[in-house]
């Protein structure tokens, strides 16, 4: 056997509590109880974990504003996720950030984004720390394919390269950009190619297929930690839920998400490949199904009894970390 | 309210831009984990020429990266969102980076990676983060150089939560204020007047840091307050010079930093003044001047003897001929008319 029992099962539990999770956002968005709005990545989990499953806390990821899934993948606490986007005093950001802008310094997460094609140009950053201190460690962005045509993503692919930075860019093409279709934004045929064009690694891959994924993610981190500079991959993958939730979804093709749920499914993917490689039992993973189904209840049972932040004591805090 | 300790070792007659150099050197050589990057801050990279052809277009990094190396004084390519969200990232990360975005006006194309990024992230991240970064740029009209490369840009700097805003007069408090900024665990934007590069005065050969938010008082009155920054106060200062000459008295103020802002000492003088004029080359609309002006009208208009008088800029670009710069600049003549003004002389 190739992979670990203990390996195939933290990749499934990840993949199943990315799932869970965002799946139960969206019911408890419609129920009312998380303000504003939120972006979902069910769909795309085989992404996330594929990409930070072998990274350390010190090992940076930027994220983007469909970052729950990430963030989850890197270490962030469900719970502290969960208080956040219903925006709890106790979340991992004190309720002051949200769905779009939740980062944990203590995990190497830098931060989701709510600006499309902000991340890149941060992890470049982290990239350049680690180098500069001489440490071994790594950035990774996620991007989408809707900001692979931001000034700032272009901009950083060339700054890594020409500073030989440890950045891995991960380029999450889900087929929209919000509800435009990467053929139309997307100038060139490959968006591969376009990065390979920026003098780098640049391979494409089956974003639905963990393994396939996991594979050329070590390729890439490895090249990083050696010191050879970035590289860049494309996981084509797909998006179950709209742009936003509650987004009527006019642009999708007739039948388009139940095919896709029925045949791109990542956790369905990976079930039917461990099990028939006899890697695992089916009774395995419903048992880790059974657990993730408790860890989501409770982090959404103890969200809903979270205190708010103070407006008395909280707004006015952390505008600046040292005297003002 | 000048309560740091003042240095007491040896002096030397330093430029502007050979302070802000010096304040630079010593920092990285003390802390190695200060780095500089921007464009040609060294110049040369990959030219068949000289290395450190420039050290900054202004020459204020000149001869940083012969001493430190090409991995601490970063030349990149022209991609100001790149250099700023990489020197975030490293700030974040471990680092104090100095960030050279050369003319301010460039702001325009990174404005993103400033004002949504690092200067939310310790508030929006819940505290955890931090940035200690260092902006520095030059602003301000008066070298021909055009409308898109002679603005001031404070006022939409000012205007963001989660930056401070830095702006030197003289060669003394340029130094303090680039020790203090590159220790400050915030986003600091370093804002240098292009026109005071060549201005002299003594300036310690020691680290020395200046606080944020401390006015200084370059002339000391009792008939006018008269607030000005950056390229202003010497005008302010010969003003001030010529008003004496007739008798009148002027308090002049050097706020030094307008994020955050000093407001406790423009309010402490015009209480002995009552009377305000405020100097500042940015467009007068959403200014600092009118920042200043609201200020001392909801908190100092017991004081007041006399409306409040703003100096400015006019609202147009800034224009390139020179008789047109020349008028859009402030200048002693118009600060000489507006404390007359204020006095009913």
């Amino acid at each position: 056997m190739p992979y670990q029992t203990e390996f195939l099962l933290r990749v499934y539990r990840t993949m199943k509590t990315i799932r869970e999770f965002e799946e139960r956002c969206i019911k408890e968005f419609e129920n009312g109880n998380i303000p504003g709005f939120v972006h979902v990545s069910n769909g795309q989990e085989a992404v996330a974990v594929a990409a930070c499953i072998e990274l350390s806390d010190k090992d940076i990821i930027g994220s983007t504003h469909r970052g729950h899934g990430h963030s989850l993948a890197k270490g962030c606490d469900v719970g502290g996720m969960m208080k956040e986007i219903m925006g709890r005093a106790t979340g991992v950001c004190k309720g002051k950030g949200g769905s779009m802008h939740i980062a944990d310094m203590d995990k190497g997460m830098i931060g989701a984004n709510a600006i499309v094609g902000g991340g890149p140009p941060l992890c470049n950053g982290a990239a350049l720390a680690s180098k500069t201190l001489g440490t071994k460690d790594i950035a990774l962005s996620f991007s989408g394919d809707g900001s692979a045509n931001q000034g700032t993503v272009l901009e950083s692919l060339n700054f890594a390269v020409v500073l030989k930075l440890p950045h891995v860019f991960i380029f999450e093409n889900n087929g929209y950009g919000e509800g435009t279709g990467v053929d139309y934004a997307l100038g060139c045929k490959s968006l591969t190619e376009r990065n390979a064009a920026f003098g780098m690694p640049s391979e494409h891959v089956n974003g639905n297929d963990f393994f396939a994924i996991y594979d050329a993610c070590q390729r890439a981190i490895k090249h990083a930690r050696d010191g050879k500079g970035p590289s860049a991959i494309e996981a084509e993958t797909v998006r179950f839920d709209g742009h936003f939730v509650g987004d009527p979804q006019l642009y999708r093709g007739k039948d388009e998400i139940k095919l896709a749920r029925k045949n791109r499914d990542c956790l369905k993917l990976f079930r039917e490949r461990v099990t028939t490689e006899k890697w695992l039992t089916n009774d395995q993973l419903d048992a880790v199904d059974g657990e993730v189904m408790l860890l989501i209840e409770k982090s959404v049972q103890e969200a809903l009894a979270a205190p708010h932040p103070d407006p008395a004591t909280d707004l006015l805090a952390d505008v600046y970390s040292s005297v003002y | 309210m000048n309560t740091s300790a003042k240095p007491t070792g040896k002096t030397s007659i330093k430029t502007y831009r050979e302070a802000i150099n010096d304040a630079l050197r010593q920092e990285m050589r003390r802390d190695p984990t200060v780095i500089i990057i921007g464009e040609e801050v060294s110049g040369g990279a990959g030219t068949q020429g000289q290395d450190d052809a420039y050290g900054g277009v202004f020459g204020v990094t000149k001869g940083l990266m012969p001493e430190f190396g090409r991995e601490r004084v970063i030349d990149t390519p022209i991609s100001e969102s790149a250099i700023i969200g990489a020197a975030s990232g490293a700030a974040n990360n471990g680092l104090r980076p100095v960030a050279e975005l050369m003319f301010m006006d460039f702001i325009g194309v990174c404005f993103d990676q400033i004002f949504n990024q690092a200067a939310k992230f310790h508030y929006m991240f819940g505290g955890k983060s931090k940035t200690p970064m260092v902006i520095r740029g030059t602003v301000g009209a008066g070298w021909r150089a055009g409308p898109q490369h002679s603005n001031m840009l404070h006022p939409v700097l000012t205007h963001m939560p989660g930056l401070k805003v830095v702006m030197p007069s003289n060669a003394y408090d340029a130094k303090g204020l680039m020790v203090q900024a590159i220790r400050d665990n915030d986003p600091v934007m370093f804002l240098e007047h292009k026109v005071m590069y060549d201005t002299t005065c003594e300036v310690p050969d020691e680290l020395y840091t200046i606080p944020f938010g401390e006015a200084s008082f370059v002339r000391e009155g009792t008939d006018v307050t008269i607030v000005a920054i950056s390229n202003m106060v010497p005008r302010a200062i010969a003003a001030a010079d010529e008003l004496a000459k007739s008798g009148i008295s002027c308090d002049v103020i050097d706020p030094r930093t307008v994020s955050p802002l000093d407001d406790e000492a423009i309010l402490e003088s015009v209480a002995i003044t009552g009377r305000l004029v405020i100097v500042d080359e940015a467009h007068e609309r959403c200014s600092l001047a009118a920042d200043i002006s609201s200020i001392v009208a909801e908190k100092g208009f017991y004081s007041l003897k006399a409306p409040i008088r703003k100096v400015t800029a006019p609202h147009t670009p800034v224009p390139f001929a020179p008789g047109l710069e020349d008028a859009y600049i402030p200048s002693v003549d118009r600060i000489i008319e507006a404390v007359k003004d204020v006095l009913g002389a």
